[in-house]
């Protein structure tokens, strides 16, 4: 809706970012190996930037966001596997930081309706339409079928 | 005075609802032709009063009375005058109240245009409307009042928040409103037909142009949202799966389920208790959004500031409505008549599946919008839920989708036969082949591009395939075939438009997902870096006076092969009131990409270490980004053409069969 | 069962409603705010200079007594509306207040303490923000209080307000005062 109204206010007004001097640690540079680099962006994507709430640190220019980044790829170039990165942050900062959901007790039903949903509904649909199609005979021959689908038809059509 | 004229005026719009929800009905109980009518009186007097109490609050804004409290807060004298205008709605106060404007302004259509509605359904849909009407004023005049004065007025004012400073705000969420307050013509009709315990082909083909109408706005609303986000915000991105904007997606998905639904119940007369669940939820999710911005339950980028008093407001508005009208539904559902049959695979079969699936992809962003607030409320912990859940939850979803579009207009109603529609697609599938195979051997991305580029191929050549089929393309001659696209209805050309805007919006997603490339550097003026085929030089860094900020604009030439494709200007500005600053990207667009440039801060080179002085840059260039939001254009379009069809069109002076007064089949 | 299925939408959206309802009846919550993992855990193990350049603190400077543990920077603008909190919990002199100075040049936190006062028993100097991250800092200020074995037992992100003092802070510092360990 107001795209964007709080993002201003939740990085200036709570915590100040706005005067925050930019002191990163080291420095904001790519990883020299181009996979390792590639790992460190597929993180950068799963974590969420806490002080801006909604994006991850990838999107994000928040001074928070840039020191996590480094932090990511310094853990990767001293051979952390991304299981371990991901485990180092959610330490400090608990499950919150991970923007995918970790599956455990509490989530398998985040995780398991949509699945769920689909096939339960696709059960009551096919068992409706089951329903629905019972009373006519399985063994009809095709003229006799054909005549019941042009009588269902004429029956259908006065009333439209 | 003219602020108190705005209050008062509000006070009246909410009187007037309060009689619009009684005396219709009323009248519609006792077939009272004068009570029913008085309904369309009140309808157009509510739009009336709340025009003024809207134009009221503009004065406010454009000469900036500052003895107006909610001018003070969001305005300032030295901001241009769209944003004056604009600011209106760029707050919480004066949006609400563009909200009741847009909400009386459909009821005022159907008041004037719904002639040939049957007279008890029409008093009945604006009992409804004002019911919706008298709720949002009431809520409005009791935690939300835009005309408080201030005293002393202070000498000016405290600014808007310079992101909202932008042209977009001006369009986006009007759109917006239109959208999700449409939705309440349905919502409307749903509830008048199960107080009535009707519905039938009839009852859905007049609820079907309300619902397009709302739908086109909606789409066009979070179309231009994700433009605003991509261009204002400053990191590429366009949608962020962020709760407010799920709370505008849900709508349309239900909305989208609900479009296609109808189309059953008119063509069919079947699925009928289905789409007026379907019509009462999608309004009950507009309003569910509007609860989530507003009430402070959860932390978004885009939520308004706010107070537990209008959060508690706001959510018994939406229980009463929400229990009041699928309570309605929980008893009067069951005695609708069920229509007509079909087997499962036919026009309605896939049409089903195609709400299915919608459906489920709507309870899926349902979900993850609310579960972190679930496990809240259980105590169980605080977790987020972003892209990456939506990525393995809602694309495996809309995939089979896609699938389905390209088969599903092609099926007969009643009985398809789905061997002969494959085999009347052969040349699609050939072509999508073709393109995966293509796609395999050129992509560099993600596995995931392939699966895009296909799906949009596929639903490509699956609706021209239909469209060729229509007319008989190739198998009678040429210009019979144009004769006969010259007179195919207009919802039959819209369909094939919004399908095919789909397959380019599902393009515009996966390119510009799968193969973004992106250069994040300190640069000097001079310094140049190549991006994706063409070099990038940092001409200079110069600052620029605006109207209310100053700026840091740098010029960036882009050259290809030495020649000079444009100059990009990105810029920070730094505004005064409020202190913030804010990044302007600068974009090149070109039919296949567009060329983002945003400029950071300077860098001063370390001491001691010496390091590079300049700023920081960031640069992306974003392959068939803009096919997004040309699909979405594209679709509205679609939508458009099918609204002129002439059974679509609001209040059609003739209807050529099933006149309003012939008691249609269904009834309980 | 076909009944069942009619009332399912109304059912769900009440029990919805009241799930609304709870959240934002509570007022002491706070939609942004991050549970930390760490409370209930030790203190993270750190090395930092003293602001005041004398040595180095430690995480064996937040043991032995409950302990007030404040981030705070000069350029912040919240930490001026929680510093007379923390000034009138410095006069308990039951606690210990340290201070973690975030992302500072030291010359300007001095002179802010110098300024306003300093509550602090000691302060180490976090320049770029690496002790913050281990303990889970997200935005300044942020305040973690700490028993006297060195558990973290309770974290207030954002300021202190006066206001919220005697409701929110004040009931953790007495219980832990209360399960041994002061000053």
């Amino acid at each position: 809706m107001m795209r964007a109204l709080l993002f201003a206010a939740s990085l200036f007004a709570a915590f100040n970012a706005a005067q925050m001097p930019a002191f990163a640690i080291g420095s904001n540079e790519a990883l020299a190996d181009p996979a390792q680099e590639a790992r460190a962006r597929e993180l950068f994507r799963q974590l969420r930037c806490l002080v801006c709430q909604n994006q991850s640190i990838d999107d994000s220019d928040a001074d928070l966001a840039r020191d996590l980044r480094v932090l990511v790829r310094e853990r990767i170039k001293a051979g952390d596997s991304n299981e371990q990165v991901l485990r180092f942050l959610t330490q400090r900062y608990g499950d919150f930081v991970l923007l995918k959901p970790p599956l455990k007790s509490s989530t398998v039903a985040l995780w398991a309706a949509p699945f769920a949903l689909l096939v339960v509904g696709g059960g009551v649909i096919a068992l409706r339409a089951r329903r629905r199609a019972r009373p006519a005979p399985a063994a009809l021959d095709d003229a006799e079928r054909a005549r019941l689908a042009r009588l269902l038809a004429d029956d259908e059509r006065p009333r439209t | 005075m003219i602020a108190e004229t705005g209050h008062f005026a509000l006070i009246l719009a909410a009187l007037i609802a309060a009689f619009q929800c009684v005396l219709p009905l009323a009248g519609a109980a006792r077939g009272d032709q004068r009570l029913m009518d008085s309904g369309r009186t009140a309808a157009v007097a509510q739009f009336l009063f709340i025009t003024v109490a809207f134009f009221s609050l503009m004065h406010a804004y454009v000469v900036s009375d500052f003895s107006v409290a909610n001018v003070v807060q969001n305005s300032h004298s030295a901001k241009p005058m769209l944003y004056k205008i604009a600011g209106v709605w760029g707050n919480h106060e004066g949006s609400m109240v563009l909200w009741v404007l847009i909400l009386a302004l459909f009821g005022a259509a159907i008041a004037v245009f719904g002639r040939n509605l049957p007279h008890e359904l029409r008093a009945r849909v604006l009992a409804v409307q004002g019911m919706i009407g008298l709720a949002f004023l009431l809520f409005i005049l009791a935690t939300s009042n835009p005309f408080l004065r201030v005293d002393p007025a202070p000498m000016d004012g405290r600014g808007l928040n310079p992101i909202l400073q932008d042209p977009g705000l001006a369009f986006h969420p009007p759109f917006l409103y239109l959208g999700y307050v449409g939705f309440s013509v349905a919502f409307a009709f749903a509830v008048a037909a199960l107080i009535e315990g009707r519905v039938d082909a009839a009852w859905a083909r007049w609820v079907r142009p309300w619902t397009l109408a709302a739908w086109c706005a909606l789409t066009l609303g979070i179309a231009l949202g994700s433009w605003w986000a991509y261009y204002e915000l400053g990191w590429g991105g366009f949608w962020f799966w962020d709760p407010v904007e799920n709370a505008s997606f849900m709508p349309w998905l239900a909305g989208t389920a609900l479009l296609h639904s109808a189309i059953v119940v008119e063509k069919r007369d079947a699925l009928k208790s289905w789409t007026i669940l379907l019509a009462i939820l999608t309004f009950i999710l507009a309003m569910m959004g509007t609860f989530l911005v507003r009430s402070g339950v959860l932390t978004s980028v885009h939520t308004f500031a706010t107070d537990p008093g209008r959060g508690l407001f706001i959510l018994a508005l939406l229980l009463i409505a929400a229990v009041g009208s699928l309570g309605l539904y929980a008893w009067r559902a069951p005695g609708l008549r069920t229509g007509g049959v079909f087997a499962p695979i036919s026009r309605e079969g896939g049409l089903v599946l195609n709400n299915l699936l919608l459906a489920t992809a709507t309870a899926t962003v349902l979900l993850g919008t609310l579960y972190p607030l679930l496990l809240e409320a259980l105590d169980a912990g605080k977790v987020s839920v972003g892209a990456p859940y939506y990525n393995l939850t809602f694309v495996p979803i809309m995939a089979p989708l896609i699938v389905a579009m390209g088969i599903g207009p092609m099926l007969a109603w009643k009985r398809g036969d789905l061997p002969g529609v494959l085999a009347r697609l052969r040349i699609a599938a050939i072509v999508t082949g073709i393109v995966i195979c293509g796609a395999i051997l050129l992509n560099d991305g993600p596995l995931m591009a392939v699966l895009g580029v296909g799906l949009a191929c596929w639903l490509f050549m699956g609706a021209l395939s239909e469209l060729a089929e229509r007319i008989r393309l190739f198998r009678i001659p040429l210009r019979e075939s144009l004769r006969r696209l010259a007179h195919l209805p207009p919802a039959a050309i819209g369909m094939t438009v919004a399908h095919v805007s789909m397959a380019v919006i599902v393009l515009g997603i996966t390119a510009s997902a799968a193969w973004q490339s992106e250069r994040v550097l300190v640069m000097a003026p001079g310094d140049g870096v190549d991006l994706a085929g063409y070099r990038v030089t940092l001409d200079r860094v110069e600052k620029v006076p605006g109207p209310n900020y100053t700026a840091e604009r740098a010029a960036m030439s882009v050259t290809r092969k030495g020649n000079v494709v444009t100059v990009l200007r990105p810029e920070k500005r730094a505004f005064v009131t409020p202190p913030q600053t804010t990044t302007e990207a600068a974009i090149h667009t070109t039919w296949l990409a567009d060329i983002y440039a945003v400029i950071g801060d300077p860098v001063a080179p370390k001491a001691g270490e010496g390091g590079k002085a300049g700023w920081t840059v960031r640069l992306y260039h974003n392959p068939l980004v803009p096919w997004i939001w040309i699909g979405a254009v594209i679709m509205v379009v679609g939508g458009l053409i099918s609204l002129a069809d002439r059974r679509h069109r609001v209040g059609a002076p003739a209807r050529k069969t099933r006149s309003a007064e012939t008691p249609a089949a269904g009834a309980a | 069962m076909r009944r069942l299925l009619f009332i399912l939408p109304v059912s769900a959206l009440i029990i919805l409603g009241a799930i609304f309802f709870m959240l934002l009846a509570d007022k002491t919550r706070d939609p942004g705010a991050v549970p930390s993992p760490l409370v209930g855990k030790p203190v993270p193990a750190f090395s930092l200079p003293r602001l005041d350049g004398n040595g180095s603190v430690t995480e064996a400077d937040l043991k032995g007594a409950v302990t007030v543990f404040n981030v705070f920077a000069s350029w912040c603008l919240p930490c001026r509306v929680e510093h007379p909190v923390l000034m009138r919990m410095a006069a308990d002199k039951r606690l210990r207040i340290v201070g973690l100075n975030y992302k500072d040049k030291p010359e300007d936190a001095k002179k802010w303490l110098a300024e306003l006062g300093n509550p602090f028993a000691v302060v180490a100097s976090d320049r770029q923000g690496r002790a913050a991250i281990d303990f889970g800092v997200y935005g300044v200020p942020e305040t973690f209080i700490i028993d006297a074995r060195g558990i973290i037992r309770h974290k207030h992100v954002g300021p202190i307000h006066a206001s919220e003092y005697p409701d929110r802070i004040a009931p953790v510092i007495e219980r832990l005062l209360r399960e041994g360990g002061g000053k």
